[in-house]
């Protein structure tokens, strides 16, 4: 539980700050250190028991199934890390709250702060390696958010950005490593896998596994070539850089490789590759340190520099270079964080940190510079300080180390890295402390307040301490890590300033030397550099990023290029594709079914329709022609279903043709009546060739679909219809009763239909579409009387007919062709009849229905006569029928669906009045005057009053 | 017959899938109305062809037309007006807000921004 | 018969006409009805999830009539997840449809908004493949509305290219239908699932055919390359609150391919098992790609959120692709989560759309707008989400899909794929992110003086679908644990075909 705790207090307190801001700003810095506090002193009670050599574990199920669960547990490496990660952390609270000036949101700087405090903490204490990715992944999450802290600084976004990139691709390149380590040994959990080095070692995955996981601790740990972004980090404030950019984030790869050490160490891969890499950052990021002038961009690289030593000891493989490398570990967090605060105290004191504008500070800045000279040769590796003594053990590890059978070429580099190291340390205190003293400084420097100077004091007293007496003040600590970093035994080892003559003294005293004289002829050195060619990282991602964005783009928007035409052409396609493959992928025999004859009338029927397709696509640009051709061919699958003995779909399909050509000429009112010929031959010829094979594949489906016979459900309609469903026309009963559902969401369609229209055509009285509405003029020479005589009597007349007709056809739709739906069709057309004859304005007036109640009832009385079955607790839409007689018709029986037969009736007559309704006001907006006599022979006068009445 | 309706079908797939490949509204839903005819016709072949048979239940009938696919055409049947008389509309309106009735758009990147920011300007 | 059933469709069926006919006038009423009928319907669906969870699927015949006959709705642990989905969506929907004023730029918004709600619903729940037909028309054509809603030229144009592109899809979805009627004789979906094995050697190229075809109707909805040019245009132009909404509605094409293509064409389907299986994953691999390239070269915001979602249809489809137990696990998990972040990043594009004014959604610099921290973190959620960063769901989906790809021959491919993308993803909405927020911060604009004086409603709604993340992350257990039993259900669907057709029918197989 504690362990939990100490992982969640960051988290928890992370929501603190935010708040206590308000309180002002020591509240906020008092609130957020005594978390952290808080976690630490947590940390500290476990102390005893681990360096009794426990370990701690704690345990909840999150993802079982996935083997994702909340795990874990604290021995010797994690104790130190989450130690280093608190107690640092404590430090720069402190630092910050005088670091940050007034106008920096405070409340947000400490959130991040301690949300990333939380995700290192998580990092070292899980024990299951997928939680540890989420919290790997979540560090990289806060360092982006606190490294763009500064949103003015370009390059605090870029350099957030480019971390966030590098470290993002690493962590997802462990995941999948990790992924795959699970998969070998069949656990998550890290005190398992680390049971298993032998199955892991012997997998056939574990190069994959090795290359996938080290791919996330390089490109964390900034090592090369992935060493770029951390420079690049330095944009963020001073706190930051020395709290996740040389004491913990950076080690987080360094911890993880530990963490590893005895699975993945020990093969020649895992030498090779992790020596090696080391070994080259460490010289080549030594090498550039030397000649940056900013303070920081010097401390990054140095810490690059030393990050690479480190990794070079675990890379040896051997138990006492992780000693090494665990010692190390210890010293650079301490003398590396007292630099990068020391460096900003200078930015802050000084005004600037460049190396070239400073000098002789130690006069004015005594405390400062004191602390500043201890950590610096500390890092140079002087006797008496704690770098000295690991650097003599990296050496001393070194020299024992042959690399493809050569002896002396890792001793030989590994010396010139110290020597260079030694040389920029020796240049960041001499060029900003000593020297003479200089009357140009931005601002005049002084020591700053103690809350500022007393953290890096406090580490530097540590520097020192573990200088003189390392085996009594690291010694344990250093035990019981690389015990827990080894997993096993650990050689015989001694921390002591004095080991004898050994080579590596006299390495190390040839770097000092070395260094100097480097330092000394610093300027020459500098024209060397100038002269090699000097790739910067930083160009050339920018260039990869920019340069992939941009080719992004023009790729999609070059695919996605707004083309109906284009993405129809895709879909057809790849139907043509998938269909005629899925053909061929099966077994086909042909059908067995007796062809039907033909008689003459439809061969004449076939021969029009094919003329008729024929002259729709030749003719297609003359619109009122090809509204006439579709009627045609309306027409002839009308007569199609009359002679293959389907009435309803007969009547249906005419009726709705009708109406269809209606809407389709009324909106042709007032659209373009020819379409330009536009597309060039060569896509004609595509589109040609594309119908021409959808007309082929579709014709020769349905035609081997009815080659063959078949069984089918509706068997059971025919059978049950009479006696089941209570009515003899099988198609109607199947739709308002077997199938009824069907109807249901069928008239909701058409209903739905109808109030889109209605939106849309609403919407079109307003705005652009409104004044090209008022600013048409019909393009079309109509004849005088809009409204002829003939016409206007005949529909009269047929009016109360067609109603009549309509009842007619619907109450007999049970048992004959007919019903609700093409009943409301009929009606329908009567009403259509009347505008079509006497206009809109006239026939408005004279039918008060509003059509929107009226399709609302229809659904409703449908869906309520669905929902009466609840009440003979049988399921929606049962039905129920019993026999009525009315005058003047025969015997018919009334069947409950007939209730929802009206609702059908209803909408079918509501929609389509209301599409028609809605065209007819766009109408009224152009075609006024509007006739409000029955019929005009002569124009009528405007009547304005009358036209307003129309509108509102 | 069959090969009649089949061939018939197809050449009215043909044709609609043809004009649904143009660049402006009006033949595009011309396409439209045509695929639903062929698929009308399609469709009801599925339940295979029977000539001159009553449609209703009646004793002395030898056999009737499958009825389910004539139930799912007039389903379809109304379902594609619906559709279409939608469509009309929409192609309306869309022509009286542009000005063109082209059906391609300029869909790169920004320009799409209109549609949200000044939505509805014009309608609200 | 258990009548809950029925009431995903029909309440929504009678409110909406109810809305039409007794306060089309009164946007007020309209609102609160609309809201209330969401909540309604989250209730009912909660309730039957609770069934599904406790039982075996449960069926329900329509007219009383039994299946293969009638239509019958199915509800098992499948669809009982996807109506509680739809309807959590619906009550978010509906507040900030109602919070951002959105429903007030045109006429209908609630009833269309409804209409739209049964037709989901009624395609999730149905057992009737020619039913389903219709339930697509439904919610398509209500979604024609929805997306026209409010008008504009820019919001005509593309939706004149959604609405061809979908009654082309509907053409075809009856092809389809009607070949796979042509040669088994059933509509019914669990007695296709009888039949099918049954059907003669020599049908089995036309019945293909009609499987396939089905497939590309599907994924037409599902938005898998080449047939997902329909979604950026439409999404972008669609009213931000339909766009959230449509966020289910490619859902609603993932589940009918793992419907149809487990029950029908399953394990049991001899010849035909796993048929779809060979031109899914591809298709889903290249759409994940296309959803990576669109992500890193999107000049605008919500054109950007479109192809993040266009990746993540890819990363739910190559899920699904795998038909495996494990891997349809990964696939639900996944498609509840991309329908939280999804709606989460439209709903936020649309807030930060409208506070830069003029500049838009674009990916330019523009002057600092109201409550863009609020939003910046806000956006920075819902992107961690999408782009499967930890903690939130989208990491723990993805890292389940790469885990049940591992016995997939493709496997590596299918990592490398899912990796490099979700890489591009970080990269993407990191530029647009520190584009929107950081570089335009330090323009100094005209802050506003009271930021409550804007509706807090909207933000609450997009916050609700963030919490909602965190919820599915804190309590990934207990769901794995829900969508385990589901996805043994799809691939053992005996119980389903016995709820469906009678207890002894499966003695023929």
């Amino acid at each position: 539980m504690t362990l939990a705790w100490i992982v969640l207090l960051p988290f928890v307190g992370a929501l603190l700050p935010g708040l206590l801001i308000r309180a002002g700003r020591n509240a906020c810095a008092v609130t957020t250190g005594a978390v952290t506090l808080l976690a630490l002193t947590l940390l500290l009670t476990q102390a005893p028991a681990i360096f009794a050599g426990e370990v701690i574990q704690a345990r909840w199920e999150w993802l079982p199934s996935l083997g994702l669960n909340v795990t874990f547990f604290l021995d010797g490496l994690g104790f130190f890390f989450a130690g280093l990660i608190l107690a640092i952390g404590l430090l720069i609270i402190i630092y910050a709250r005088y670091y940050l000036s007034k106008d920096d949101p405070m409340g947000q700087f400490y959130s991040y702060l301690l949300l990333f405090q939380g995700a290192m903490v998580g990092i070292v204490l899980s024990d299951n390696v997928l939680l540890l990715l989420v919290f790997w992944e979540l560090t990289s999450l806060s360092s982006f958010l606190l490294i763009g802290y500064w949103k003015h600084l370009p390059e605090g976004r870029q350099g957030a950005r480019m971390a966030l990139a590098v470290t993002g691709m690493g962590g997802l390149s462990m995941i999948a490593g990790m992924l795959i380590l699970g998969d070998v040994v069949g656990s998550y959990d890290l005190t398992v896998i680390l049971q298993h080095s032998a199955e892991i070692q012997a997998s056939p995955w574990y190069l994959p596994a090795l290359l996938l996981i080290l791919g996330g601790c390089f490109t964390k740990s900034a090592q090369f070539p992935f060493h770029f972004w951390l420079p690049h980090a330095m944009a963020a404030p001073t706190p930051v850089s020395a709290y996740l950019h040389s004491a913990t984030m950076v080690k987080a790869g360094i911890f993880l490789m530990a963490r590893m050490w005895p699975v993945l160490a020990g093969t020649d891969a895992w030498f090779y590759i992790v020596s090696t890499t080391g070994l080259t950052t460490m010289v080549i990021a030594a090498w550039i340190a030397l000649f940056k002038d900013d303070l920081k961009g010097l401390l990054a690289y140095s810490t690059v520099s030393h990050l690479g030593l480190i990794t070079m000891l675990f890379g040896f493989g051997t138990p006492m270079a992780a000693i090494a490398g665990v010692f190390h570990i210890v010293n650079h967090a301490t003398f590396k964080c007292a630099l990068f605060m020391t460096a900003g105290i200078v930015d802050h004191e000084a005004g600037t940190r460049d190396i070239k504008r400073l000098g002789g500070l130690a006069v004015l800045m005594p405390i400062t510079a004191t602390i500043a000279t201890l950590a610096g040769f500390s890092m140079a590796g002087l006797p008496l300080l704690n770098g000295f003594l690991s650097k003599e053990m990296m050496l001393e590890e070194a020299v024992h180390t042959t690399w493809a059978g050569n002896a002396w070429i890792l001793p030989a580099l590994a010396t010139l890295g110290a020597l260079f190291s030694v040389a920029y340390s020796f240049r960041y205190v001499f060029r900003v402390f000593f020297g003479d003293q200089r009357d140009d400084y931005p601002q005049h420097p002084h020591d700053p307040p103690a809350g500022m100077y007393l953290p890096p004091a406090l580490l530097v007293v540590l520097v020192v301490a573990i200088g003189l007496l390392p085996a009594l003040v690291a010694g344990p600590l250093v035990t019981v890590v690389s015990g827990a970093v080894v997993g096993g035994p650990l050689p015989e080892f001694h921390l002591a300033i004095w080991h004898g003559v050994t080579p590596a003294l006299g390495m190390s005293a040839l770097a000092v030397i070395g260094g100097a004289l480097l330092l000394w002829s610093h300027a020459a050195a500098n024209k060397f550099r100038l002269a090699m060619p000097r790739p910067e990282a930083k160009t050339m991602f920018d260039a990869t990023v920019n340069g992939l964005a941009a080719a992004s783009n023009v790729a999609i928007d070059g695919l996605h290029n707004g083309s109906l035409r284009r993405y129809l052409a895709f879909f057809v396609a790849t139907t043509l594709v998938v269909g005629a493959t899925a053909f061929y992928s099966g077994e086909h025999v042909m059908g067995t079914r007796l062809p039907t004859p033909a008689a003459l009338v439809p061969i004449i029927g076939w021969m029009v329709l094919v003329g008729a397709c024929f002259a729709i696509v030749i003719f297609h640009r003359h619109r009122l022609l090809t509204l006439v051709v579709v009627g045609v061919i309306g027409l002839i699958v009308s007569i199609a279903f009359i002679y293959l003995s389907a009435p309803d779909l007969a009547l249906t399909q005419i009726s709705v043709e009708v109406v269809t050509v209606i809407l389709l000429l009324l909106a042709l009112n007032f659209m373009p009546k020819e379409t330009p010929r536009e597309s060039s031959p060569t896509r004609r010829l595509r589109d040609a060739v594309l119908a021409g094979s959808s007309g082929l594949g579709v014709g020769m489906l349905i035609y081997l679909i009815m080659s063959r016979d078949f069984t089918s459900i509706s068997e059971f309609h025919l059978a049950e219809s009479k006696p089941g469903g209570g009515g003899t026309n099988v198609v109607n009963v199947i739709l308002v009763d077997f199938r009824g559902f069907d109807t249901f969401g069928e008239i909701i369609v058409l209903g739905i239909a109808a109030l889109a229209i209605f939106a849309l055509l609403d919407g079109a009285l307003r705005g652009p579409a409104a004044k090209r509405l008022s600013s048409w003029v019909p393009d079309l020479d109509r004849a005088k009387d809009r409204h002829p005589l003939m016409m206007v009597v005949a529909t009269r007349v047929m009016l109360p007919l067609s109603l009549v007709v309509g009842v007619y056809i619907f109450l007999r739709g049970h048992n004959d062709p007919g019903g609700g739906f093409i009943a409301g069709l009929v009606v329908a057309i009567a009403f259509l009849m009347q505008y079509m004859a006497s206009g809109f304005g006239w026939a408005e007036r004279r039918m008060k229905i509003d059509y929107h109640a009226m399709i609302a009832w229809g659904v409703i009385i449908a869906g309520i006569t669905g929902a009466g079955a609840w009440l003979a607790g049988r399921p929606f839409l049962t039905s129920d029928y019993g026999y009525v007689k009315l005058p003047f018709l025969d015997k018919f029986e009334l069947a409950t669906a007939m209730g929802f037969d009206l609702g059908v009736f209803l909408t079918v007559v509501g929609s389509v009045m209301l599409a028609l309704a809605s065209l007819s006001r766009m109408a009224r907006r152009t075609e006024a005057p509007v006739s409000s006599e029955p019929m005009d022979f002569r124009p009528t006068p405007v009547d304005p009053e009358q036209v307003t009445e129309e509108r509102s | 017959m069959e090969i009649l309706i089949a061939s018939g079908v197809g050449f009215m797939t043909a044709s609609g899938v043809y004009l649904l490949l143009r660049g402006r509204t009006f033949p595009v839903i011309v396409g439209l109305a045509l695929l639903s005819y062929a698929i009308n016709l399609f469709l009801f072949a599925t339940g295979r062809l029977v000539i001159n048979q009553p449609p209703v239940i009646s004793d002395n009938a030898a056999g009737y037309t499958d009825p389910l696919p004539q139930a799912l055409v007039l389903t379809a049947i109304v379902i594609s007006f619906g559709m279409t008389a939608l469509i009309v509309a929409l192609a309306l309106r869309a022509y009286l807000e542009v000005g063109s009735d082209a059906v391609d758009t300029d869909e790169s990147g920004t320009s799409e921004n209109s549609g949200q920011a000044g939505s509805g300007g014009n309608a609200a | 018969m258990n009548h809950w059933l029925v009431l995903p469709i029909v309440l929504p069926a009678m409110l909406a006409p109810f809305i039409v006919l007794a306060m089309r006038h009164d946007l007020v009423l309209q609102r609160v009805f609309s809201i209330a009928g969401s909540f309604a319907l989250l209730g009912i669906s909660i309730g039957l999830m609770m069934q599904a969870a406790s039982g075996p699927p449960q069926v329900y015949q329509l007219g009383n009539w039994v299946a293969p006959f009638g239509i019958v709705l199915v509800l098992d642990r499948l669809s009982a997840l996807m109506v509680l989905l739809t309807s959590l969506l619906a009550v978010i929907v509906a507040l900030y449809a109602t919070g951002s004023n959105w429903d007030a730029r045109g006429r209908h918004f609630h009833a269309l908004f409804q209409f739209q709600l049964m037709g989901i619903n009624g395609a999730f729940l149905t057992g009737d493949i020619f039913n389903l037909f219709v339930f697509f028309e439904v919610l398509l054509i209500a979604s024609y509305g929805l997306m026209l809603h409010g008008g504009g030229a820019a919001r005509m144009k593309a939706g004149v290219q959604y609405v061809v592109i979908n009654l082309a899809g509907s053409t075809l979805f009856l092809i389809a239908v009607g070949t796979i009627y042509g040669v088994t004789g059933t509509l019914n979906m669990a007695d296709l699932a009888m039949k099918v094995p049954l059907v003669p050697a020599g049908d089995q190229a036309l019945l293909r055919v009609g499987a396939l075809l089905l497939l590309v109707v599907f994924a037409v909805k599902a938005a898998l390359v080449p047939i997902h040019f329909w979604l950026p245009g439409t999404y972008t132009n669609a009213p931000a609150p339909v766009a959230a909404l449509f966020a289910v509605m490619t859902k609603v094409g993932a589940y009918s391919i793992l419907r149809v293509y487990t029950l029908i064409f399953g394990g049991a389907a001899g010849d035909d098992a796993w048929l779809a299986a060979d031109w899914l994953l591809p298709a889903a691999l290249v759409t994940l790609v296309v959803g990576g390239v669109g992500l890193l070269g999107a000049k605008a915001l919500t054109r950007l959120v479109c192809f993040s979602v266009i990746g993540s249809m890819g990363t739910l489809m190559t899920a699904i692709a795998l038909f495996t137990p494990a891997a349809t696990v990964a696939a639900l998990f996944y498609l509840i989560h991309s329908t939280f972040a999804t709606a989460a990043l439209f709903l936020l594009a649309d807030q930060i759309t409208e506070r830069r004014g003029s500049t838009g959604d674009r990916l330019v610099t523009a002057p600092r707008f109201a409550q863009s921290g609020l939003l910046a973190g806000m956006f920075f959620l819902a992107a961690i989400g999408m782009a499967g960063m930890p903690p939130l769901t989208g990491f723990l989906g993805k890292l389940m899909v790469l885990d049940s790809a591992r016995e997939a021959d493709s496997m590596v491919t299918i990592w490398i794929v899912i990796l490099v993308s979700s890489l591009v993803a970080i990269v993407g909405f990191g530029r647009a992110g520190s584009m929107l927020f950081w570089k335009s911060a330090s323009i100094p604009g005209q802050e506003e003086p009271q930021s409550s004086a804007r509706p807090v409603l909207p933000i609450v709604a997009a916050g609700a679908m963030l919490a909602g993340m965190v919820a599915l992350t804190v309590f990934a257990g207990p769901v794995i644990g829900y969508l385990e039993v589901t996805a043994a259900e799809l691939y053992d669907p005996v119980d389903y075909i016995r709820t469906v057709l009678g207890p002894d029918v499966l003695a023929a197989r």
